[in-house]
Protein backbone atom coordinates (compact mmCIF):
# COMPACT_ATOMS: atom_id res chain seq x y z
CA UNK A 1 0.00 0.00 0.00
CA UNK A 2 2.78 2.27 0.76
CA UNK A 3 3.54 4.76 -2.06
CA UNK A 4 0.16 3.64 -3.94
CA UNK A 5 -2.44 6.41 -4.45
CA UNK A 6 -5.69 4.94 -2.34
CA UNK A 7 -8.36 4.10 -4.84
CA UNK A 8 -12.38 4.77 -3.48
CA UNK A 9 -14.75 1.82 -3.55
CA UNK A 10 -16.63 3.91 -6.55
CA UNK A 11 -13.66 4.38 -8.29
CA UNK A 12 -12.67 0.63 -8.36
CA UNK A 13 -16.42 -0.24 -9.29
CA UNK A 14 -16.51 2.43 -12.28
CA UNK A 15 -13.09 0.69 -13.13
CA UNK A 16 -13.87 -2.95 -12.63
CA UNK A 17 -14.68 -3.88 -16.39
CA UNK A 18 -11.73 -2.33 -17.76
CA UNK A 19 -9.59 -4.28 -15.18
CA UNK A 20 -11.37 -7.24 -16.17
CA UNK A 21 -10.62 -6.73 -20.07
CA UNK A 22 -6.49 -5.53 -18.79
CA UNK A 23 -7.32 -2.46 -19.84
CA UNK A 24 -5.82 -0.21 -17.18
CA UNK A 25 -2.79 1.26 -16.44
CA UNK A 26 -0.16 -0.89 -14.17
CA UNK A 27 -0.37 1.26 -11.03
CA UNK A 28 -4.51 1.41 -11.78
CA UNK A 29 -4.18 -1.96 -11.56
CA UNK A 30 -1.67 -2.12 -8.79
CA UNK A 31 -4.02 0.30 -6.68
CA UNK A 32 -7.19 -1.67 -7.75
CA UNK A 33 -5.32 -5.24 -6.14
CA UNK A 34 -4.31 -3.37 -3.36
CA UNK A 35 -8.04 -2.63 -2.61
CA UNK A 36 -9.87 -5.68 -3.29
CA UNK A 37 -7.22 -7.57 -0.50
CA UNK A 38 -8.91 -5.32 2.32
CA UNK A 39 -12.55 -4.51 0.65
CA UNK A 40 -14.68 -8.12 0.83
CA UNK A 41 -17.34 -6.21 -0.91
CA UNK A 42 -15.31 -4.84 -3.87
CA UNK A 43 -13.89 -8.28 -4.68
CA UNK A 44 -17.28 -9.74 -4.26
CA UNK A 45 -18.22 -7.60 -6.83
CA UNK A 46 -15.34 -8.72 -9.26
CA UNK A 47 -15.58 -12.56 -8.80
CA UNK A 48 -19.35 -12.09 -9.60
CA UNK A 49 -18.76 -10.56 -12.68
CA UNK A 50 -15.83 -12.76 -13.75
CA UNK A 51 -18.30 -15.37 -13.01
CA UNK A 52 -21.09 -13.87 -14.97
CA UNK A 53 -18.67 -13.64 -17.92
CA UNK A 54 -17.76 -16.85 -17.54
CA UNK A 55 -21.05 -18.82 -17.38
CA UNK A 56 -22.41 -16.68 -20.68
CA UNK A 57 -19.19 -17.14 -22.31
CA UNK A 58 -19.74 -20.92 -22.19
CA UNK A 59 -21.25 -22.63 -25.60
CA UNK A 60 -24.07 -24.20 -23.94
CA UNK A 61 -25.42 -20.98 -23.12
CA UNK A 62 -26.48 -20.27 -26.93
CA UNK A 63 -29.58 -21.98 -27.16
CA UNK A 64 -30.61 -22.25 -30.74
CA UNK A 65 -34.25 -23.45 -32.02
CA UNK A 66 -34.38 -27.61 -32.66
CA UNK A 67 -33.71 -27.82 -36.94
CA UNK A 68 -31.59 -24.57 -37.40
CA UNK A 69 -28.95 -25.87 -38.89
CA UNK A 70 -30.59 -27.67 -41.16
CA UNK A 71 -33.23 -25.47 -41.75
CA UNK A 72 -30.42 -22.80 -42.66
CA UNK A 73 -28.40 -25.54 -45.06
CA UNK A 74 -31.77 -25.79 -47.01
CA UNK A 75 -32.11 -22.18 -47.20
CA UNK A 76 -28.74 -21.25 -48.70
CA UNK A 77 -29.15 -24.37 -50.94
CA UNK A 78 -32.30 -23.04 -52.23
CA UNK A 79 -31.29 -19.09 -52.46
CA UNK A 80 -27.71 -19.26 -53.23
CA UNK A 81 -28.88 -20.21 -56.81
CA UNK A 82 -30.55 -17.02 -57.52
CA UNK A 83 -27.77 -14.90 -56.45
CA UNK A 84 -26.18 -13.30 -59.10
CA UNK A 85 -23.09 -15.55 -60.12
CA UNK A 86 -19.80 -13.97 -58.71
CA UNK A 87 -17.39 -12.30 -61.34
CA UNK A 88 -15.03 -15.55 -60.38
CA UNK A 89 -17.67 -17.84 -61.66
CA UNK A 90 -18.22 -15.75 -65.26
CA UNK A 91 -15.08 -14.87 -65.74
CA UNK A 92 -13.83 -18.14 -66.50
CA UNK A 93 -15.96 -18.44 -70.33
CA UNK A 94 -17.14 -14.27 -70.27
CA UNK A 95 -13.39 -13.01 -70.70
CA UNK A 96 -12.90 -15.26 -73.58
CA UNK A 97 -16.21 -14.40 -75.71
CA UNK A 98 -15.96 -11.30 -74.76
CA UNK A 99 -12.11 -10.56 -76.28
CA UNK A 100 -13.90 -12.88 -79.35
CA UNK A 101 -16.48 -10.25 -79.65
CA UNK A 102 -14.26 -7.29 -79.92
CA UNK A 103 -11.96 -9.55 -82.43
CA UNK A 104 -14.27 -10.05 -84.67
CA UNK A 105 -15.92 -6.92 -84.47
CA UNK A 106 -12.64 -5.04 -85.21
CA UNK A 107 -11.83 -7.58 -88.15
CA UNK A 108 -15.13 -6.34 -89.44
CA UNK A 109 -14.49 -3.06 -88.88
CA UNK A 110 -10.70 -3.27 -90.62
CA UNK A 111 -12.00 -5.09 -93.28
CA UNK A 112 -14.48 -2.57 -94.20
CA UNK A 113 -12.11 0.66 -93.85
CA UNK A 114 -9.51 -1.63 -97.02
CA UNK A 115 -12.34 -3.48 -99.20
CA UNK A 116 -15.38 -1.52 -99.28
CA UNK A 117 -13.59 2.13 -100.33
CA UNK A 118 -15.58 5.26 -99.06
CA UNK A 119 -18.59 5.96 -102.14
CA UNK A 120 -16.57 8.03 -104.77
CA UNK A 121 -20.01 10.45 -105.21
CA UNK A 122 -22.34 12.15 -102.95
CA UNK A 123 -25.16 10.77 -104.90
CA UNK A 124 -24.35 6.58 -103.74
CA UNK A 125 -27.51 5.19 -103.12
CA UNK A 126 -28.60 2.11 -102.89
CA UNK A 127 -28.19 -0.09 -105.95
CA UNK A 128 -29.65 -3.32 -105.30
CA UNK A 129 -30.31 -5.77 -108.08
CA UNK A 130 -26.93 -5.52 -110.13
CA UNK A 131 -25.65 -8.93 -111.19
CA UNK A 132 -22.23 -8.74 -110.17
CA UNK A 133 -20.43 -10.32 -112.94
CA UNK A 134 -22.65 -8.13 -115.15
CA UNK A 135 -19.97 -5.57 -117.25
CA UNK A 136 -19.84 -2.08 -116.81
CA UNK A 137 -17.68 0.96 -117.43
CA UNK A 138 -15.78 3.41 -115.35
CA UNK A 139 -13.55 6.47 -116.57
CA UNK A 140 -11.07 7.98 -114.71
CA UNK A 141 -12.02 11.11 -112.66
CA UNK A 142 -15.40 9.73 -112.74
CA UNK A 143 -17.41 8.43 -109.67
CA UNK A 144 -20.34 6.26 -110.95
CA UNK A 145 -20.27 3.14 -113.11
CA UNK A 146 -22.58 2.76 -116.16
CA UNK A 147 -24.32 0.47 -118.57
CA UNK A 148 -22.00 0.41 -121.53
CA UNK A 149 -23.06 2.71 -124.40
CA UNK A 150 -24.54 4.85 -121.39
CA UNK A 151 -24.78 8.39 -122.59
CA UNK A 152 -23.39 10.36 -119.30
CA UNK A 153 -19.85 8.94 -118.89
CA UNK A 154 -17.60 11.34 -119.00
CA UNK A 155 -14.23 10.66 -120.44
CA UNK A 156 -15.40 7.77 -122.74
CA UNK A 157 -11.51 7.94 -123.96
CA UNK A 158 -10.25 7.06 -120.81
CA UNK A 159 -13.34 4.84 -119.96
CA UNK A 160 -12.39 1.01 -118.80
CA UNK A 161 -14.42 -1.97 -118.16
CA UNK A 162 -14.81 -4.12 -115.21
CA UNK A 163 -17.48 -6.06 -113.62
CA UNK A 164 -19.94 -4.40 -111.11
CA UNK A 165 -18.68 -6.28 -108.03
CA UNK A 166 -15.05 -4.92 -109.11
CA UNK A 167 -16.86 -1.51 -109.59
CA UNK A 168 -18.21 -1.39 -106.16
CA UNK A 169 -14.96 -2.56 -104.31
CA UNK A 170 -13.59 -0.03 -106.24
CA UNK A 171 -16.04 2.75 -104.08
CA UNK A 172 -17.51 3.63 -107.82
CA UNK A 173 -21.62 3.92 -107.80
CA UNK A 174 -24.25 2.86 -110.08
CA UNK A 175 -25.07 6.04 -112.69
CA UNK A 176 -28.75 6.61 -111.66
CA UNK A 177 -30.09 7.14 -115.28
CA UNK A 178 -28.72 4.10 -117.18
CA UNK A 179 -28.28 1.67 -114.58
CA UNK A 180 -31.99 1.92 -113.24
CA UNK A 181 -33.05 1.92 -116.84
CA UNK A 182 -31.06 -1.22 -117.04
CA UNK A 183 -32.37 -2.86 -114.16
CA UNK A 184 -36.29 -2.37 -114.72
CA UNK A 185 -35.99 -3.46 -118.39
CA UNK A 186 -33.94 -6.47 -116.85
CA UNK A 187 -36.58 -7.02 -114.30
CA UNK A 188 -39.68 -6.62 -116.82
CA UNK A 189 -37.54 -9.58 -119.18
CA UNK A 190 -35.84 -12.08 -117.40
CA UNK A 191 -37.39 -11.05 -113.86
CA UNK A 192 -34.95 -10.72 -110.57
CA UNK A 193 -33.60 -14.38 -110.55
CA UNK A 194 -30.52 -13.66 -112.52
CA UNK A 195 -29.50 -10.80 -110.35
CA UNK A 196 -27.91 -9.95 -106.82
CA UNK A 197 -28.14 -7.43 -104.34
CA UNK A 198 -24.97 -5.13 -104.02
CA UNK A 199 -25.06 -5.63 -100.48
CA UNK A 200 -24.65 -9.58 -101.57
CA UNK A 201 -21.55 -8.55 -103.43
CA UNK A 202 -20.11 -6.61 -100.84
CA UNK A 203 -20.91 -9.77 -97.94
CA UNK A 204 -19.19 -11.83 -100.72
CA UNK A 205 -16.31 -9.73 -100.67
CA UNK A 206 -16.13 -10.10 -96.68
CA UNK A 207 -15.95 -13.52 -96.80
CA UNK B 1 -12.49 -26.53 -38.30
CA UNK B 2 -8.58 -25.64 -38.42
CA UNK B 3 -7.55 -22.61 -39.84
CA UNK B 4 -5.98 -24.14 -43.03
CA UNK B 5 -9.32 -25.89 -44.31
CA UNK B 6 -11.13 -22.60 -43.25
CA UNK B 7 -8.87 -20.55 -45.55
CA UNK B 8 -9.64 -22.85 -48.04
CA UNK B 9 -13.36 -23.10 -47.92
CA UNK B 10 -13.34 -19.25 -47.82
CA UNK B 11 -11.24 -19.41 -51.52
CA UNK B 12 -13.31 -22.46 -52.94
CA UNK B 13 -16.61 -20.49 -52.39
CA UNK B 14 -14.62 -17.21 -53.35
CA UNK B 15 -14.44 -18.91 -56.76
CA UNK B 16 -17.79 -19.20 -56.80
CA UNK B 17 -18.62 -22.82 -55.27
CA UNK B 18 -21.55 -21.73 -53.03
CA UNK B 19 -22.43 -25.30 -52.23
CA UNK B 20 -19.80 -25.51 -49.81
CA UNK B 21 -20.55 -22.54 -48.23
CA UNK B 22 -22.72 -24.03 -45.49
CA UNK B 23 -19.94 -26.23 -44.64
CA UNK B 24 -17.64 -23.17 -44.17
CA UNK B 25 -20.38 -21.40 -41.88
CA UNK B 26 -21.38 -24.27 -39.63
CA UNK B 27 -19.13 -23.94 -37.05
CA UNK B 28 -20.42 -20.43 -36.03
CA UNK B 29 -24.01 -20.80 -37.03
CA UNK B 30 -25.25 -21.00 -33.23
CA UNK B 31 -22.74 -17.81 -32.49
CA UNK B 32 -25.10 -16.38 -35.35
CA UNK B 33 -28.15 -16.95 -34.02
CA UNK B 34 -27.05 -15.93 -30.68
CA UNK B 35 -25.96 -12.44 -32.09
CA UNK B 36 -29.46 -11.68 -33.93
CA UNK B 37 -31.85 -13.08 -30.57
CA UNK B 38 -29.56 -11.17 -28.66
CA UNK B 39 -31.17 -7.93 -30.86
CA UNK B 40 -34.07 -9.30 -31.60
CA UNK B 41 -35.07 -11.50 -28.72
CA UNK B 42 -37.51 -13.30 -30.74
CA UNK B 43 -36.87 -16.51 -32.18
CA UNK B 44 -39.25 -16.30 -35.38
CA UNK B 45 -37.33 -13.26 -36.54
CA UNK B 46 -33.75 -14.12 -35.15
CA UNK B 47 -33.57 -17.40 -36.98
CA UNK B 48 -34.58 -15.26 -40.33
CA UNK B 49 -32.20 -12.45 -39.59
CA UNK B 50 -29.31 -15.27 -39.41
CA UNK B 51 -30.39 -16.96 -42.59
CA UNK B 52 -30.84 -13.75 -44.32
CA UNK B 53 -26.94 -12.56 -42.79
CA UNK B 54 -25.72 -15.59 -44.53
CA UNK B 55 -26.96 -15.06 -47.45
CA UNK B 56 -26.09 -11.79 -47.66
CA UNK B 57 -22.55 -13.01 -46.44
CA UNK B 58 -22.21 -15.66 -49.20
CA UNK B 59 -23.33 -12.64 -51.76
CA UNK B 60 -20.36 -10.60 -50.87
CA UNK B 61 -17.70 -13.65 -49.91
CA UNK B 62 -15.11 -11.86 -52.07
CA UNK B 63 -15.13 -8.85 -49.99
CA UNK B 64 -13.78 -10.96 -46.99
CA UNK B 65 -10.42 -10.37 -46.68
CA UNK B 66 -7.58 -12.97 -45.32
CA UNK B 67 -6.75 -10.63 -42.49
CA UNK B 68 -9.69 -10.66 -41.08
CA UNK B 69 -11.53 -13.31 -38.72
CA UNK B 70 -14.22 -15.02 -40.66
CA UNK B 71 -15.96 -15.65 -37.71
CA UNK B 72 -16.39 -11.54 -36.55
CA UNK B 73 -17.14 -10.57 -40.08
CA UNK B 74 -20.06 -13.25 -39.94
CA UNK B 75 -21.05 -11.77 -36.58
CA UNK B 76 -20.83 -8.09 -37.85
CA UNK B 77 -22.57 -8.46 -41.02
CA UNK B 78 -25.50 -10.38 -39.04
CA UNK B 79 -25.03 -8.03 -36.38
CA UNK B 80 -25.97 -5.12 -38.89
CA UNK B 81 -28.95 -7.31 -39.98
CA UNK B 82 -30.24 -7.48 -36.94
CA UNK B 83 -30.05 -3.70 -36.49
CA UNK B 84 -31.97 -3.49 -39.50
CA UNK B 85 -34.85 -5.20 -38.62
CA UNK B 86 -35.18 -3.86 -35.40
CA UNK B 87 -35.01 -0.30 -36.86
CA UNK B 88 -37.55 -1.58 -39.37
CA UNK B 89 -39.57 -2.83 -36.42
CA UNK B 90 -39.32 -0.38 -33.86
CA UNK B 91 -42.37 2.23 -32.72
CA UNK B 92 -41.08 4.20 -30.51
CA UNK B 93 -41.35 2.13 -27.73
CA UNK B 94 -40.04 1.68 -24.31
CA UNK B 95 -36.39 0.89 -25.46
CA UNK B 96 -36.16 3.86 -27.31
CA UNK B 97 -36.85 6.14 -24.84
CA UNK B 98 -34.30 3.32 -22.50
CA UNK B 99 -31.91 4.41 -25.19
CA UNK B 100 -32.27 7.97 -24.62
CA UNK B 101 -31.18 7.72 -20.99
CA UNK B 102 -27.92 9.47 -19.96
CA UNK B 103 -24.84 7.49 -19.30
CA UNK B 104 -22.90 8.92 -17.39
CA UNK B 105 -24.96 8.15 -13.98
CA UNK B 106 -22.62 6.07 -12.13
CA UNK B 107 -24.42 2.26 -11.54
CA UNK B 108 -24.23 0.84 -8.01
CA UNK B 109 -24.04 -2.72 -7.43
CA UNK B 110 -27.32 -3.87 -5.38
CA UNK B 111 -26.00 -6.51 -3.04
CA UNK B 112 -22.31 -7.06 -1.91
CA UNK B 113 -22.76 -10.21 -0.12
CA UNK B 114 -20.04 -12.55 -1.25
CA UNK B 115 -21.02 -14.41 -3.74
CA UNK B 116 -20.59 -18.19 -4.44
CA UNK B 117 -19.45 -19.17 -7.76
CA UNK B 118 -21.73 -20.95 -9.94
CA UNK B 119 -19.65 -23.78 -11.47
CA UNK B 120 -19.70 -24.36 -15.28
CA UNK B 121 -20.93 -27.48 -14.33
CA UNK B 122 -24.56 -26.07 -13.20
CA UNK B 123 -25.04 -25.43 -16.95
CA UNK B 124 -25.66 -28.88 -17.92
CA UNK B 125 -29.07 -28.41 -16.48
CA UNK B 126 -31.56 -26.56 -18.75
CA UNK B 127 -33.40 -24.23 -16.02
CA UNK B 128 -29.64 -22.93 -15.29
CA UNK B 129 -29.45 -22.02 -18.46
CA UNK B 130 -32.80 -20.76 -18.66
CA UNK B 131 -32.41 -18.45 -15.38
CA UNK B 132 -29.48 -17.29 -17.35
CA UNK B 133 -31.19 -16.38 -20.22
CA UNK B 134 -33.85 -14.62 -18.94
CA UNK B 135 -31.44 -12.82 -16.69
CA UNK B 136 -30.10 -11.17 -19.72
CA UNK B 137 -33.23 -10.95 -21.88
CA UNK B 138 -34.61 -8.49 -19.04
CA UNK B 139 -31.38 -5.82 -19.52
CA UNK B 140 -32.69 -2.94 -21.59
CA UNK B 141 -31.07 -3.92 -25.47
CA UNK B 142 -28.30 -1.12 -25.33
CA UNK B 143 -26.99 -2.59 -22.67
CA UNK B 144 -27.40 -6.59 -23.71
CA UNK B 145 -26.09 -6.01 -27.16
CA UNK B 146 -23.43 -5.06 -25.81
CA UNK B 147 -22.58 -7.63 -23.67
CA UNK B 148 -23.79 -10.40 -26.26
CA UNK B 149 -21.05 -9.25 -28.66
CA UNK B 150 -18.07 -8.97 -26.48
CA UNK B 151 -18.96 -11.37 -24.15
CA UNK B 152 -21.17 -14.15 -25.67
CA UNK B 153 -19.32 -13.63 -29.07
CA UNK B 154 -16.12 -12.75 -27.75
CA UNK B 155 -16.00 -9.57 -29.98
CA UNK B 156 -13.25 -7.12 -28.79
CA UNK B 157 -14.22 -3.66 -28.06
CA UNK B 158 -13.56 -1.96 -31.09
CA UNK B 159 -14.79 -4.64 -33.05
CA UNK B 160 -18.39 -4.38 -30.95
CA UNK B 161 -18.17 -0.72 -31.14
CA UNK B 162 -17.88 -0.90 -34.91
CA UNK B 163 -20.82 -3.76 -35.12
CA UNK B 164 -22.89 -1.18 -33.34
CA UNK B 165 -21.66 1.99 -34.56
CA UNK B 166 -21.19 3.48 -31.81
CA UNK B 167 -17.89 4.66 -29.43
CA UNK B 168 -15.71 2.92 -27.96
CA UNK B 169 -15.87 4.43 -24.69
CA UNK B 170 -20.34 3.83 -25.23
CA UNK B 171 -19.03 -0.19 -24.94
CA UNK B 172 -17.07 -0.08 -21.87
CA UNK B 173 -19.61 1.73 -20.04
CA UNK B 174 -22.51 -0.14 -21.31
CA UNK B 175 -20.33 -3.49 -20.84
CA UNK B 176 -19.71 -2.52 -17.53
CA UNK B 177 -23.52 -1.84 -16.64
CA UNK B 178 -24.36 -5.12 -18.05
CA UNK B 179 -21.83 -7.36 -16.16
CA UNK B 180 -22.65 -4.96 -12.72
CA UNK B 181 -26.53 -6.24 -13.31
CA UNK B 182 -26.16 -9.24 -14.51
CA UNK B 183 -24.17 -10.04 -11.32
CA UNK B 184 -26.74 -8.63 -9.13
CA UNK B 185 -29.45 -10.06 -10.81
CA UNK B 186 -27.65 -13.40 -10.38
CA UNK B 187 -26.06 -13.32 -7.69
CA UNK B 188 -28.74 -13.80 -5.15
CA UNK B 189 -30.69 -16.57 -6.86
CA UNK B 190 -27.46 -19.11 -6.55
CA UNK B 191 -27.33 -18.47 -2.95
CA UNK B 192 -30.77 -19.14 -2.37
CA UNK B 193 -31.02 -22.38 -4.60
CA UNK B 194 -32.04 -21.16 -7.96
CA UNK B 195 -35.57 -22.33 -7.79
CA UNK B 196 -37.36 -19.46 -5.90
CA UNK B 197 -38.31 -16.58 -8.24
CA UNK B 198 -35.08 -14.11 -8.83
CA UNK B 199 -35.47 -10.54 -7.59
CA UNK B 200 -35.69 -9.47 -11.13
CA UNK B 201 -38.45 -12.06 -12.32
CA UNK B 202 -40.95 -10.24 -9.31
CA UNK B 203 -41.10 -7.34 -11.67
CA UNK B 204 -38.56 -5.05 -9.92
CA UNK B 205 -35.29 -4.31 -11.67
CA UNK B 206 -33.06 -3.81 -8.84
CA UNK B 207 -31.68 -0.56 -10.96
Amino acid sequence: MVGRDPITCDQVLGEISNYLEGDVTPSVRASMDDHFHTCPRCRSVLEGARNVIRLYRDERMIDVPSGFGRRLEKRLARDARTLRPTWSSWSAWLIPVAALALFAGGLRWANSLTTAHPLQSQHAQPAKGIPPEMTVVVSVGAKEFHVPGCPFIHNKDQERTLTAREAVREGYVPCVRCMRKYLETASNTSGSSATVAIADVETDDNR
Amino acid sequence: MDTAREQDLIAQVQRGQHELFYELIRPYERRVYAAAIAILRNEIDAEDVAQEAMLKALANIRQFRAEAKFSTWLIQITVNEALMRRRRQRTAMTEGIDDQRDEDGDYAPRDFADWREIPSEALERKEVRQKLAKALASLDLKYREVFVLRDMEQLNIQETAEALGISVASVKIRLLRARLMLRDLLAGGWERGWFSRLPFEKGAKPW
